[in-house]
C-alpha cells in the first residue's frame, strides 16, 4: 500500500440543498489501513459528505478522489453502506438476494448471478453470522440483523474502501461489538472504512481518526486531537451561531455560495 | 342463452375473440409485468396520472392521421404521456408543490384536455372516429388482427427487457442510491423503465380505457404481493390474476353487448383482491382462525385450572369430580363458553362424564398440573427480574402460563432453581 496516495482526497467541497450549503469549503485527506469516524451533530452534513463522495450528489464546487483517482476509475474498490432506514424493508427479498446485489458491478449489468457470486455472498454472510437467515425474508429480520444484512452486501463487493452511514444505529450492544470486530479484521487486511457515528462516548475507542463536522470543518486528526473541548464546544454548543446566520441567510436571499471564478 | 354465448367465446369460432383474448393476454401481462417495479419503486399515482394524460395523445394522435390509425394513436399517446411525468417532476422541482399535490393537478389538466379534444373530434368528425369513445373506458371487442400484432410488439419488448434488467431493476427499486454507487446506469434505466410503462398503459387504452388502466399496473402486482414474499413468484401471480380478469371481463363485455369492458375487468380484479385480503397467508380469515384457537385455548386451560383450584393437590388417589356449578362459583365463567370447553376437553379425553358431573383423567390432572406450574414459575420469575408489587404478579402470570413451551419451562426451571410445582401462590 502505498503511503503517499491518499484513500480519499476531499479538496474544498462544497455541497448545498436547495440553495442552503449543507457542505462547506471541505478539506480532508484520508490514509488508509484505518478506521475513520465522521461526527457531529444533527443536520451537520456527515450523510451529505458520504452521499457527495461516493458521487451521489453533486458538489457545487471543489472534487473528491478516491485512490488518488477518480470515482469511476475505482468504483468497484469502493462499497457503500447506506442508512438502514433508507430502504423499505418490506421489500419482497431474502437475505441472500440483498446480500448477492454487492456482487453487482458496471460491468456486469447484464450477466446473472454466478456460483463465485454465491458463494462470495454466503461467506459475507456467514461473516456478520446470519447463516442460518440467509433465506430469511427481510422484512422478517430485526433491526440489528437487517444492519448485518447490509454490511455483508458491502463485504460480498470486495472492496478496499468502505463508507458507513451510522451502521451502529439500532443496534443491540452484542452486535455492535461484533461489527467493531469485523471492522477491524478489515482494517488488519489493509481495508479503510470510513464511518459516520453519532455516539461520542465510544469514538476514541472505536476511531484511529476523526472528522469533525459542523456544515464546516471543524476539526480532523487522531481522537485526542479532535475531541478537546474548544472543538466539541464548536461544534455541538452552538458557538457558531453566526455561520448559521449566514447560512440562513444565503437561502433567503438566493445567493450564491461562492463568487464565480473563485471554484478551487 | 349465457351459456350459448360462453361456447361461442370459448371454442374461438368468432376469429375476433381469438384477437380479444390474445390482445388482452399481451396487454395484461405487459401492464403486470412493469407494474410490479412501479409498486416497487412506489410509483403507482403516477401510472395513474399517465393513464389520463394519454386520451389527448390519442386524440392528437387520431387528429394527425385522420383515422383510427393504431400505431399513430399509441405514439400520440406516448409523447402525451411522457410530457405528463416530465411535468409533475418539473413542478415538484421548481415550485413548493409536493408529489401528490403535482400529480393530481396533473391528472385532472391532461384529462381536461383530452375530452375537449375529444368531444371536438367528434362534432366535425368524418364518420371515422367511431369507437374513439371506447377509450374512455375501454371496448376489448374493438381489438383488431393488427393491434394484436402491436401488442406482442410491446410485450415482448418489454420482456426482454425486464429479463435482461431483472437484476438491475431489483437493484434500482430496492435501494436506488447503491444502484448508483455500484455503477447501474440510474438515469437510464429509470428513464427506460418509464418509457416501458406509458408503453404499456398506452395499448391497454383501446380494451380497458383511460380511467380505468392504471388498476392494471397497480392491482394485480399489490394484490400478488399478499400471496408471496419472492418477487419472482410474484411477478408471476400478478400475470396470472391481470390475464384472469382480462379475459372474465371481456367475456363479460362480450355476453352483453355494450357493456364496456374496463370496468368489468376492474371490478373481477377488485374482488380477487378482497378474496386476497381475507384469505391470504396473513390475511383476515388466519388471523380469525389464530385468535378463535387462542381463545379456545386459554378458556379450556383456564378450566382445567379451576378444577385444580377446587379440588387442590391432596386427593392423590381418588379421580377428581365436580360440577358446573361448582365452576361457575370458582371462577366467573360465560356458560356458553364453558360448555364448549368442556365439550372440547372431553374430546381431548382430559375430563370424561360421571353421572350429572365430570370427573378429570390421569391425563387431564397431569395438564391442569402443569398449568398451574407455569403460572406459579411465572409469577417467581416475575418477582426475582422485575419490580413488581406481589399483589400484581397473579394477573401478570394469569395471560402467560398459556404460552409458555416446553423450552421455556426447562429455562425458566433452571434460572429459578425449582424442581416441580412452586409452593407459593400470589
Amino acid at each position: 500500500m502505498k503511503q503517499d496516495i491518499h484513500a480519499i482526497e476531499v479538496h474544498n467541497l462544497t455541497v448545498s440543498y436547495d440553495g442552503k450549503p449543507v457542505l462547506w469549503d471541505i478539506d480532508f485527506n484520508l490514509d488508509s489501513g484505518q478506521i475513520i469516524g465522521i461526527i457531529g451533530p444533527n443536520g451537520s452534513g456527515k450523510t451529505t459528505s458520504l452521499k457527495a463522495i461516493m458521487g451521489l450528489l453533486k458538489p457545487a464546487s471543489g472534487f473528491v478522489k478516491i485512490f488518488g483517482k477518480s470515482l469511476d476509475e475505482v468504483r468497484d474498490r469502493v462499497a457503500y453502506v447506506p442508512q438502514r432506514e433508507s430502504v423499505d424493508w418490506d421489500f419482497p427479498a431474502s437475505v441472500l438476494d440483498v446480500v448477492l446485489m454487492g456482487r453487482s458491478k458496471s460491468q456486469n449489468l447484464f450477466r446473472r448471478a454466478n456460483k463465485t457470486d454465491i458463494g462470495i455472498a454466503l461467506q459475507s454472510i456467514e461473516k456478520v453470522g446470519l447463516t442460518e437467515f440467509k433465506n430469511r425474508q427481510i422484512s422478517q429480520l430485526s433491526g440489528g440483523q437487517q444492519q448485518r444484512v447490509f454490511i455483508a452486501r458491502a463485504l460480498a463487493q470486495q472492496a478496499d474502501l468502505y463508507l458507513m452511514d451510522e451502521p451502529f444505529v439500532g443496534v443491540d450492544a452484542a452486535t455492535e461489538s461484533a461489527i467493531l470486530e469485523l471492522l477491524r479484521e478489515m482494517k488488519s487486511n489493509g481495508k479503510t472504512v470510513l464511518i459516520i457515528h453519532h455516539d461520542l462516548q465510544t469514538v476514541s475507542d472505536y476511531f484511529d481518526y476523526l472528522v469533525l463536522l459542523n456544515t464546516r470543518l471543524i476539526a480532523k486528526g487522531t481522537p485526542p486531537e479532535v475531541l478537546t473541548r474548544e472543538n466539541l464546544s464548536n461544534a455541538y454548543g452552538g458557538q457558531l451561531t453566526l455561520l448559521s446566520k449566514i447560512v440562513d441567510l444565503i437561502r433567503q436571499n438566493e445567493f450564491p455560495v461562492r463568487e464565480k471564478g473563485f471554484d478551487l | 342463452m349465457i351459456w350459448q354465448s360462453a361456447i361461442d367465446f370459448f371454442s374461438f369460432k368468432d376469429p375476433n375473440v381469438v384477437y380479444v383474448l390474445a390482445g388482452i393476454i399481451f396487454i395484461n401481462s405487459s401492464s403486470a409485468l412493469v407494474g410490479t417495479f412501479a409498486y416497487l419503486r412506489k410509483r403507482s399515482l403516477l401510472a395513474d396520472a399517465v393513464s389520463h394524460a394519454l386520451l389527448p395523445g390519442i386524440c392528437l394522435g387520431f387528429l394527425f392521421a385522420g383515422e383510427k390509425n393504431m400505431p399513430a394513436l399509441i405514439t400520440g399517446a406516448f409523447i402525451t404521456g411522457w410530457i405528463s411525468i416530465y411535468l409533475i417532476d418539473l413542478i415538484v422541482r421548481k415550485s413548493r408543490i409536493k408529489q401528490d399535490a403535482a400529480i393530481a393537478m396533473v391528472i385532472a389538466f391532461f384529462f381536461a384536455i383530452g375530452i375537449v379534444l375529444l368531444t371536438y373530434i367528434q362534432k366535425h368528425g368524418n364518420g371515422n372516429q367511431a369507437g374513439l369513445d371506447h377509450f374512455l373506458f375501454g371496448q376489448a371487442a374493438a381489438i383488431s388482427k393488427n393491434d394484436v400484432w402491436l401488442f406482442a410488439v410491446v410485450f415482448v419488448v418489454i420482456l426482454l427487457a425486464v429479463l435482461l434488467l431483472y437484476k438491475n431493476l431489483v437493484i434500482l427499486s430496492f435501494n436506488p442510491d447503491f444502484a448508483q454507487s455500484v455503477g447501474i446506469p440510474v438515469r437510464f434505466i429509470e428513464f427506460f423503465l418509464t418509457s416501458l410503462t406509458v408503453l404499456a398503459i398506452a395499448i391497454g387504452i383501446q380494451a380497458l380505457g383511460v380511467i380505468l388502466i392504471s388498476a392494471l399496473i397497480i392491482t394485480p402486482t399489490a394484490t400478488a404481493r399478499m400471496w408471496t414474499h419472492h418477487l419472482k413468484k410474484m411477478i408471476v401471480i400478478a400475470i396470472l390474476i391481470s390475464v384472469f380478469s382480462g379475459i372474465a371481463g371481456a367475456f363479460v363485455s362480450y355476453t352483453r353487448a355494450q357493456m364496456p369492458t374496463g370496468p368489468w375487468v376492474v371490478v373481477i380484479l377488485s374482488f380477487i383482491t378482497f378474496v386476497s385480503v381475507v384469505m391470504a397467508p396473513k390475511g383476515l380469515l388466519r388471523k380469525f382462525i389464530v385468535r378463535r384457537k387462542n381463545e379456545n385455548k386459554i378458556n379450556d386451560e383456564n378450566i382445567l385450572k379451576t378444577i385444580f383450584e377446587l379440588k387442590g393437590f391432596s386427593e392423590k388417589e381418588k379421580m377428581l369430580v365436580f360440577s358446573t356449578v361448582e365452576l361457575t362459583e370458582k371462577r366467573l365463567f360465560d356458560t356458553k363458553k364453558l360448555d364448549a370447553g368442556l365439550r372440547r376437553l372431553i374430546r381431548r379425553n382430559l375430563i370424561q362424564h360421571k353421572g350429572n358431573e365430570f370427573e378429570l383423567t390421569t391425563t387431564g390432572k397431569k395438564e391442569a398440573a402443569r398449568i398451574i406450574k407455569l403460572h406459579r414459575l411465572w409469577e417467581q420469575y416475575l418477582l426475582k427480574r422485575t419490580s413488581i408489587d406481589t399483589d400484581h404478579v397473579h394477573s401478570g402470570a394469569e395471560a402467560i402460563e398459556h404460552i409458555i413451551t416446553p423450552e421455556i419451562e426447562k429455562e425458566l426451571e433452571k434460572e429459578l432453581g425449582i424442581e416441580g410445582i412452586p409452593e407459593d401462590d400470589y
